[in-house]
């Protein structure tokens, strides 16, 4: 019997309901993207339920720990005011944790009734209740603005404002900018610079916080993530690369229009052209040659796409998520000969309506896509309802989809609650490439010998 | 190590010396010895406001209202009022078990939410929430909507409870709204209370029809985590009893709507559904006793107290047939793992009932206590009910309603006389009765109400306890020290837990968590062997 038993095909103008959300709240990816500094403290200035919230999903969707405070609003507090039970937070934070860095976001209960961070910041300084050689920074994260990625991109922002500085001396590095996306996809940017020889500074860099080893110790700052010390260097790079438009954006142009260093901002690089953006970028603004390890995979990519294209061509998607993920993975899937059917997110932005018309403009199907207030994954549902598709990519909400309308599904994107791998190996770069091919033929080659009749049941594929 | 702490207060001085001075006066009060049973027990500093930035693990008064309460209610759209967050986090990631049969209404997979935007924050929210109300129930129809209010809703003034009222007339179904913002209390406690209230005012009680059982009983504070509400249904049916509502595991609006045709409530926790018992004993008249089906005993112990309520020899007999053949499955299991658990240690802290209706499943496998306390729970949690007169109301309980209730001029039958109830209680019924956490804990073990980060990291350094129970924001902090955790919010997708077959879960479970040789694996060789010695392998 049908989990989500009570959706059918009849789609009913919706303007007020959102069903089966495809987004979750700014504070989460504030949170996300602070952890992504080393010696970081992220704390939530609101209610303490956001703050257990977000710490439970990313620790589901991470399987590692994830510490942060929060300013345990209380009725008085939402009336008087916030700053008493922050500035109580900042002593005891840096008391009991001794981190290097806080770094407060806001909620929609802080920012309706108009808590300033930056002068209760700058009241915890005076009050000396922030140790020296310790940093706040901060970020204005209101949940009812934007989506957990504009929270991610207000919090990369607001660490590069507490930060960066300009010495006047050319540092020679590139620093790039990663959008919403998993630890892994982080260590393999990086990689991809290193293969090249170009020196990088990433913020943030989560490789090494949620993916950590097993050591038999607990260490509440992990020795990775990008150091105040190198944040601050940025302001004397050579250019900025930005990868992903909602996530990146803002904190690319704030050091172009700041520091003057010169910003790039392009999608994310999963999938094979999306990369050869990527790494022809780094070539340009390096002026670094590419090194025959990177052709070599991405000759891998282009063989294993050619051997099996034969499975991918003309299969139907449908996919929810996060617009710069999306943005990629339609690319990626029209690359692959299949078909972007039905794309949803939660995000809005003008430029996912211009880009997914340009990508879509010679796919030969009517497809569907839908961005911001009520695009769901009940309006995903219903599309499918009235004609469904080959294969789901999403995160781990979409199973109920999956299981109702028995469609095989790769988990992707945030929050994945009942898979791992997501925080070790990439969908970002051609080993990315390869990783998302290889679990999108798993997906469709065992449906096709689930469903094979005994003629048709090959041994070979 | 010559530097261990050895006695509870000398732990409790280290646990606090770091703190800053008015911190540390606030936490020795919520921190302190158990005690042996039969010895006066001393109060214990609990629910009241968290410190800021100590890391807490508690939740909101949301996630207690709409998360804990109402959320495992199958047939009610639970519609959040505010961004998209509290309602997304809260979809689905409490394992509330559901079986709506093939064709039953079942809302429990999806998430509703008026995803409040900048506008409506500005403009006001009530628009929205009627349109959102409306097109709920063109898509689903619906039973029953609950309306939940998110943080900024109560700030900006929406009145939630008069949309609900005008849409209840307009489409003629239930529809009931919960002021449940998360500032409200200082914990998920005070929306349970919220919830308690809503359901008393606007569902229990609405449909009298009669209900076919000699024994007839609701479920209080059991929310069918990993399908405890199954086994628990499983042994009751057995027995004999008739469960006409549980509140609010794999539960419908209807059941809630019939719950006053039981003679008696049984409250499993305490902490989230107390103030529903109340008020239906002074409504309906309505007797109820505490239960405990964790633990293979306390069920036993359980369900001969709910027979003997009924004083029906035949229920009686029946009732012990069943623990007779249940527990001979568990001792079987229980005499074959016991040896490899027998002495090992846990600490358990989480809840408000939890912590201490688990204490009884380690204790079943011989192991030993060390430390436990609540996440939200309340003095009479911790110290018994007979506390309760003497807890000073502060401002953020005051601004919990309390509900004025009065006998029913209709519904109200008390089920036993006053010479009645006397005699039962004689019998160890011990009606309105719970005794607490503290007693009989023992002087060497640690209780800490609403443990943070901080503390929590220091006693596992000084106890090293063999497994420790909590929940997800604890796991992977506590594994990462190579002792493992046990999630008592959703059992690490385990369970049921509950009953007699629960029981034999968590046996097996907690032989594997406490035998694992995973931690042996932290050390690479390399690692462990001696100095480096320069050798040729000689074949």
């Amino acid at each position: 019997m049908a989990l989500l038993r009570h959706t059918t095909g009849e789609i009913k103008e919706r303007k007020a309901l959102t069903v089966n959300p495809a987004k979750t709240c700014q504070p989460v990816g504030a949170m996300y993207a602070a952890l992504g500094v080393k010696g970081c403290f992220p704390h939530s200035h609101g209610s303490q339920g956001c703050c257990a919230y977000h710490r439970s999903a990313l620790t589901r969707h991470y399987k590692e720990p994830v510490v942060a405070g929060t300013s345990s609003f209380t009725e008085g507090s939402s009336v008087f005011g916030g700053q008493s039970n922050l500035i109580t937070a900042i002593d005891n934070i840096f008391t009991l944790y001794d981190p290097e860095v806080i770094a407060i976001h806001t909620t929609c209960l802080s920012e309706t009734i108009g808590d300033d961070l930056m002068q209760i910041s700058q009241k915890a300084k005076d009050d000396g209740k922030v140790p020296a050689g310790k940093h706040i920074v901060y970020a204005s994260t209101p949940s009812y603005v934007g989506t957990h990625v504009t929270g991610y991109a207000n919090m990369v922002k607001g660490i590069l404002k507490g930060f960066v500085a300009k010495t006047g001396t050319p540092n020679g590095k590139i620093n790039v900018i990663p959008g919403f996306c998993e630890p892994s996809d982080m260590a393999e940017m990086r990689r991809l610079a290193d293969m090249m020889g170009i020196d990088i500074t990433m913020v943030p860099d989560t490789n090494g916080v949620l993916n950590g080893p097993m050591t038999g110790h607990y260490e509440m700052y992990p020795d990775a993530g990008a150091t105040p010390a190198e944040i601050a260097g940025m302001g004397d790079a050579k250019a900025t690369i930005g990868l992903g438009r909602w996530a990146t954006a803002d904190a690319v142009n704030f050091l172009d229009a700041e520091f003057k260093v010169p910003g790039h901002v392009m999608g994310l690089p999963i999938g094979l052209k999306a990369t050869d953006r990527y790494v022809d970028l780094l070539r340009k603004v390096s002026g670094k040659t590419v090194p025959d390890a990177i052709n070599f995979e991405r000759g891998q990519v282009v063989d294993l796409l050619s051997d099996y294209s034969q499975y991918f061509y003309g299969k139907k998607v449908a996919m929810a998520g996060d617009p710069d993920q999306l943005l990629a993975l339609v690319e990626f899937c029209i690359t692959l000969g299949m078909i972007p059917a039905y794309t949803v997110t939660g995000t809005s932005g003008k430029y996912f309506e211009e880009r997914m018309t340009e990508l879509l403009k010679d796919v030969p199907y009517d497809c569907k896509f839908k961005c911001g207030g009520e695009a769901d994954m009940y309006l995903l549902h219903q599309w499918i309802k009235n004609d469904p598709v080959d294969l789901l990519i999403g995160n781990t909400y979409l199973k109920y989809v999956a299981r109702d309308e028995d469609i095989p599904l790769v988990r992707h994107g945030f929050p994945i609650l009942d898979r791992v791998g997501h925080q070790y190996f990439p969908s970002v770069g051609y080993s990315g490439a390869m990783r998302l091919m290889e679990k999108f033929l798993e997906a469709l080659l065992d449906r096709l010998d689930r469903d094979a009749p005994e003629t048709r049941f090959e041994l070979q594929l | 190590m010559s530097t261990k702490p050895t006695n509870v207060e000398e732990i409790k001085k280290e646990l606090i010396a770091k703190m800053p001075t008015k911190v540390a006066r606030k936490r020795a009060k919520s921190i302190l010895p158990g005690t042996e049973v039969g010895e006066p027990i001393p109060e214990i500093q609990s629910n009241v406001r968290t410190i800021p930035g100590i890391i807490t693990q508690r939740g909101c008064t949301y996630a207690g209202c709409k998360g804990v309460v109402l959320g495992p209610s199958r047939d009610i759209v639970n519609l959040t009022h505010g961004p998209i967050g509290c309602g997304f986090y809260s979809w689905l990631t409490r394992r509330n078990q559901t079986d709506a049969g093939p064709d039953g209404e079942n809302y429990i997979p999806y998430a509703f939410s008026t995803d409040m935007t900048e506008h409506d924050i500005v403009f006001g929210g009530e628009k929205k929430l009627r349109a959102a109300i409306q097109e709920a129930y063109d898509n689903f129809h619906p039973k029953a909507i609950s309306i939940f209010s998110t943080c900024p809703v109560g700030l900006i003034g929406d009145d939630i409870h008069a949309v609900a009222r005008t849409m209840q007339e307009e489409l003629g179904i239930t529809i009931f709204a919960n002021s449940c913002e998360g500032y409200k209390g200082v914990s998920q406690s005070a929306g349970h209370h919220i919830a308690n209230n809503q359901i008393m005012k606007h569902v229990i009680g609405t449909k009298d029809v009669e209900v076919e059982g000699k024994f007839k009983v609701n479920m209080l504070g059991e929310y069918n985590i990993g399908g405890d509400a199954f086994e628990i249904e499983r042994i009751l049916e057995k027995c004999g009893f008739t469960l006409v509502a549980t509140f609010s595991g794999n539960s419908t609006v209807e059941d809630f709507r019939k719950a006053h045709a039981a003679d008696l409530n049984t409250v499993m926790c305490h902490r989230s559904l107390n103030y529903v018992a109340e008020m239906m004993e002074t409504k309906y008249g309505i007797p109820w006793i505490k239960v405990n089906f964790i633990g293979a005993e306390a069920s036993a112990k359980s369900l001969r107290r709910m027979a003997a309520y009924f004083e029906d020899q035949e229920l009686i007999d029946r009732t012990e047939a069943v623990i007779a053949e249940e527990l001979e499955k568990v001792k079987t299991v229980v005499d074959e793992i016991k040896p490899r658990t027998d002495g090992k240690a846990a600490m358990l802290f989480v809840g408000g009932s939890r912590a201490h209706h688990y204490q009884e499943l380690f204790k079943e496998l011989g192991m030993k206590i060390l430390g436990a306390g609540y996440e939200f729970a309340h003095r009479d949690d911790y110290e018994g009910r007979h506390v309760l007169p003497t807890i000073k109301i502060d401002a953020d309980s005051r601004n919990i309603e309390e509900l004025e209730i009065h006998p029913d001029p209709e519904r109200y039958k008390p089920r036993k006389t006053e010479e009645e109830l006397a005699r039962l209680n004689e019998k160890g019924l011990d009606f309105k009765g719970y005794e607490g956490m503290i007693g009989g804990m023992g002087k060497d073990a640690m209780v800490i109400d609403d443990i943070n980060h901080y503390e929590t990291e220091k006693l596992l350094e000084i106890y090293k306890p063999d497994i420790f129970c909590a929940g997800i924001k604890e796991k992977y902090i506590v594994q990462k020290m190579g002792i493992p955790l046990k999630q008592l919010h959703n059992y690490d997708m385990g369970g049921p837990y509950a009953g007699f077959n629960g029981a034999i879960n968590w046996y097996r479970d907690i032989d594997r968590m406490v035998n694992t040789k995973v931690w042996n694996l932290i050390k690479a060789p390399w690692q462990t062997d001696g100095p480096e010695l320069e050798a040729t392998y000689v074949a």
